[in-house]
This record gives structure tokens, C-alpha cells and sequence, in this order.
């Protein structure tokens, strides 16, 4: 199972405590956990990619296992240990607006 | 007995106030969608327990709130609670949060670029929900005024949203360009006697009126002077911050523009200015008193650089002529020291007999008068910054 960290108020809107599990079918990538994510929290659709474009919302960070992933191609494989659910996949809102 | 029911948006929530119809003892209901920016949220008209919200964030995006209860609990009704997270097709569901501008040529608004501050053309990009507006005789329809600017209509209680393409489409809309605070549709007014007109307000673009349901629109600017505009009294590019409307009179409309006060007696085919002995004519709220047709309220602010009351006195003016001679309404209000903001949509009144009027500040007040304005007094003082206020009657 992926383990994914939302940050608060997607916790919120999504009504998830902590962090959440998700199943992923295939190769674990930024897109394959997000699709995932989506299809269990439908309520999260368009928060954190646009509607249309998919493209990630600007700000809005993806780390794993200490690296800053935001960057990296959609489909590029995330780091081993997040899916083997060793390591969460973190969206991390970024710190702007004082 | 009758009561009232105040909503309020502000910059980190909503917030419920809630009175009998004497208007003195209130409760304080909130904050709902803690740490979110609430632009707007309003009731049907013919049920008053369905609200419609627009929480918003720089971060996450649009999101459409509803509520069937009277705003006790919520939900995005395009994911209603129990049933499937997916489409029969496998799609994920959370279309209530799906603004997608209609670009086809089937409706004739093949449109993608507007004016940006430069001058130059930049495409059309949905950023979040200003306003509102609930349709007056049924309950699943509500109207929704973007930025971006442009209308969208939800048929089915806000779970899915179409563009109301004709306005962008109908000519002007590559010389629109964005004022200050965005380029948004904020002032959606439905004329109660004729189902097929629609007026609505943007910023920096002007006033807009649809006469066959939203197919066509025109702009109706005339009269509107606007010093900033190279012609100042161009077609379009005005920066109207609001317009009323009272319900017995819909051919009669009234209008804040970034500067002055003005008046439409044709459904804004034309305009004059009624700003005549206020303090300063720059504001952004505008109502109408619900019982007395031709008395209507602003709140002066100093100017477009300094948009605090002029003298540090937060007054309300009233006229009961319709504009032009007016009246500061201070009793209850700051009368020193208040440095406060009154946004666009932060003005309303109930319809009881003794109409109340309502108004929130960027300080976080919220003051109520139950005497049409001649005192007021705050019901709460402390919120986050409020972006909104609507008012419902409950009989």
C-alpha cells in the first residue's frame, strides 16, 4: 500500500485523520498515486492538480524519502521505499503569505 | 415567529449569525471551513435551507459547498456522502469544483485571451468564484460569477457547472482587462418580472445585460465616465464595483463605480450620476432599503489609494430621494480612529418591516441596524476579515 501525507486542510476536506493508504495498480508514480488518490477522495479532485490541465497547482510541494520531487516528470517512478510503503509520499503546501 | 439569518464569507471561514426578528440577541455560529477563504455564500430564495458556498484557497483551489440544512452540516454536492466515488466509467466524481471555460465554436465563443495589464492578450484562467446567486424560483439552479471573468449556471445543485458562453462571447471580452483585486464577474442581479434577463457586473469591464436567458448580452455603460480610461466614456472598461436592485422595480438599478455614484431608470441603457453631497463618491458596497424602493446606502471610502472612511469615521450614507442628496448614518458606527475596508459584497438586508441592514468591514465586524440605518451596532467584532455578507428572512 502507498502511504500519502496530505497537508491540513486536505485532510480536512477529505476527512482523513492522518496520513492515508492507497492501492496502486502499476508502476507507483506522482501520477498513478494521485490518480489513486482521486478515485478514493473524490473531494480532492482539482486541489492539487487543475481540472483540466492536470498540471500540479503551483503551491503545492511533493517530497518523498527527503527529496523534492515536485519537478520530476508525472510518470517518472517515485523513490522504491514509498512503494513498498516504507516512506510516505508527502504534498506539502509551501509556506508563502507571511 | 420571523428571524433572521446573517452569512458571512470572510478570509478564514464562514461564519452563521443567527437572530429572532427583533434583531438584538444574536448567535454566532462558525467558524465552517476553518482556514479557508469563503468569497461568497447565499440561500434560495425559495428554500431558505439550501446554501450555496465558494470556498476558496491560493493553494487547493475551487471548492463548491452546499448545505440542505440551513448551513448545520455541509457537502460538495458533486460527491455526495455514500454514494460512489466513481463514475460507471471509472472517473473520480468532485465535479462541483470543475470550472471549465466553454471555448467551442458550437456556442458561437470560440474566446481565449482577454486584456492584461500590459496590454496584451493572456488566456483565460479559471481562478475561483466571487458571487453567488441562487435562482429565484428554483432551488437546484444557481448562477456562479468567476475569475477569470464569466458566468457559469448549475442546473442540478451546483454538482456540475456549464459557462454561459454568450457573455464572454459576445464581442467585448479581448478588451476586458483585469482592475486591481482580479478580473471577476461579481454582481449577478435576476429581474424578478422577466426570467430571461440577467444583469451582471465586472471588474474592470463594466455592467452586462442578457435578454433571452444568457444567449446574447450587451454591455450597458452609457453615462459611466471614467477618468482612467483613455475614453473615459468607452463602451467597456469600466471598473463598476456593484450594482442594486430593488425587486418591485427591475427596470430601476443602482450602481458603485470605482468612483461614483450612479443610477439607471431603463435596466441600464443609460446612467446618471447621484453622488451629489457625499463626502467622497469612491465605495464598493451599494443596497436598497427592502420596503422603500428609492432609499438606498453606501459607505463612503476616501479613495482608490486609501481605501479606509474618510477621517477615520466608518458612516453610512443613506438616501431616501433615489441619490443625489444624502444622509451619514453614525450612530453605533466608529466615529474615530477606523482605518476599515467594506468589500463589494459585504452589504445586504433582511425584508422585515422594519428593514435591517448589514454590512462586515475588513476588521472583522459586522455591524447590523434594525432601523433601516438610523443606529446600529456590531454583532460580532472580532472575525477574520469579512469578504461577504448576505442576509436571509425566515418567516
Amino acid at each position: 500500500m502507498i502511504r500519502v501525507v496530505l497537508p491540513h486542510h486536505l485532510r480536512t476536506l477529505a476527512g482523513v485523520a492522518s496520513e492515508v493508504t492507497l492501492r496502486v495498480d502499476g508502476a507507483v508514480t506522482q501520477r498513478s498515486v494521485l490518480d489513486a488518490l482521486e478515485a478514493a477522495y473524490p473531494m480532492l479532485r482539482g486541489t492539487i492538480r487543475d481540472h483540466t490541465t492536470q498540471r500540479r497547482r503551483p503551491f503545492l510541494r511533493f517530497f518523498a524519502c527527503e527529496q523534492d520531487l515536485t519537478h520530476d516528470p508525472p510518470d517518472a517512478p517515485l523513490p522504491s521505499a514509498v512503494g513498498r510503503g516504507e516512506e510516505p509520499f508527502i504534498v506539502l503546501g509551501a509556506i508563502a503569505g507571511g | 415567529m420571523s428571524g433572521v439569518r446573517v452569512l458571512v464569507g470572510t478570509r478564514k471561514g464562514a461564519f452563521i449569525l443567527e437572530s429572532d426578528g427583533r434583531r438584538t440577541d444574536w448567535t454566532v455560529g462558525g467558524p465552517h471551513f476553518a482556514g479557508w477563504e469563503i468569497y461568497h455564500l447565499k440561500g434560495s430564495p425559495v428554500d431558505p435551507d439550501r446554501l450555496y458556498a465558494s470556498q476558496t484557497s491560493s493553494w487547493f483551489g475551487q471548492i463548491v459547498q452546499r448545505s440542505d440544512d440551513g448551513g448545520k452540516t455541509w457537502h460538495q454536492p458533486g460527491t455526495p456522502r455514500g454514494e460512489p466515488t466513481t463514475t460507471p466509467d471509472g472517473m473520480p466524481k468532485g465535479e462541483s469544483n470543475k470550472f471549465v471555460y466553454d471555448a467551442s465554436a458550437a456556442t458561437g465563443s470560440a474566446l481565449t485571451t482577454h486584456q492584461w495589464y500590459d496590454g496584451s492578450q493572456r488566456p483565460w484562467e479559471f481562478k475561483r468564484v466571487w458571487h453567488l446567486e441562487p435562482s429565484l424560483t428554483d432551488p437546484d439552479t444557481v448562477l456562479a460569477g468567476v475569475e477569470d471573468a464569466a458566468l457559469f449556471r448549475s442546473t442540478d445543485g451546483g454538482r456540475t457547472w456549464s459557462e454561459v458562453a454568450g457573455l464572454r462571447g459576445h464581442g467585448t471580452g479581448p478588451q476586458w482587462q483585469p482592475g486591481a483585486g482580479g478580473l471577476c464577474l461579481h454582481t449577478i442581479i435576476a429581474d424578478p418580472e422577466d426570467r430571461d434577463r440577467l444583469f451582471v457586473a465586472i471588474s474592470s469591464a463594466g455592467a452586462f445585460r442578457t435578454d433571452d436567458g444568457g444567449r446574447s448580452w450587451k454591455p450597458i455603460n452609457r453615462g459611466l465616465r471614467s477618468q482612467y480610461l483613455p475614453d473615459p466614456t468607452a463602451e467597456v472598461g469600466h471598473c463598476v464595483h456593484r450594482i442594486a436592485m430593488h425587486r418591485s422595480r427591475p427596470n430601476v438599478l443602482f450602481m458603485q463605480k470605482h468612483w461614483d455614484v450612479l443610477r439607471s431608470d431603463d435596466a441600464g441603457d443609460s446612467w446618471t450620476e447621484v453622488s451629489g453631497d457625499l463626502p467622497t463618491d469612491f465605495g464598493f458596497v451599494i443596497d436598497v432599503h427592502a420596503n422603500e424602493p428609492e432609499t438606498i446606502y453606501v459607505v463612503p471610502i476616501k479613495s482608490d489609494a486609501e481605501h479606509f472612511p474618510p477621517d477615520g469615521r466608518l458612516r453610512v450614507y443613506r438616501s431616501r430621494t433615489g441619490g443625489n442628496e444624502w444622509e451619514a448614518l453614525t450612530r453605533g458606527l466608529p466615529q474615530r480612529h477606523c482605518y476599515v475596508n467594506v468589500l463589494r459584497d459585504a452589504m445586504a438586508v433582511d425584508s422585515l418591516d422594519a428593514c435591517g441592514v448589514y454590512f462586515g468591514t475588513t476588521g472583522g465586524q459586522v455591524y447590523a441596524s434594525a432601523d433601516a440605518g438610523d443606529t446600529w451596532s456590531a454583532i460580532v467584532r472580532d472575525l477574520p476579515a469579512v469578504l461577504s455578507v448576505e442576509v436571509q428572512t425566515l418567516r
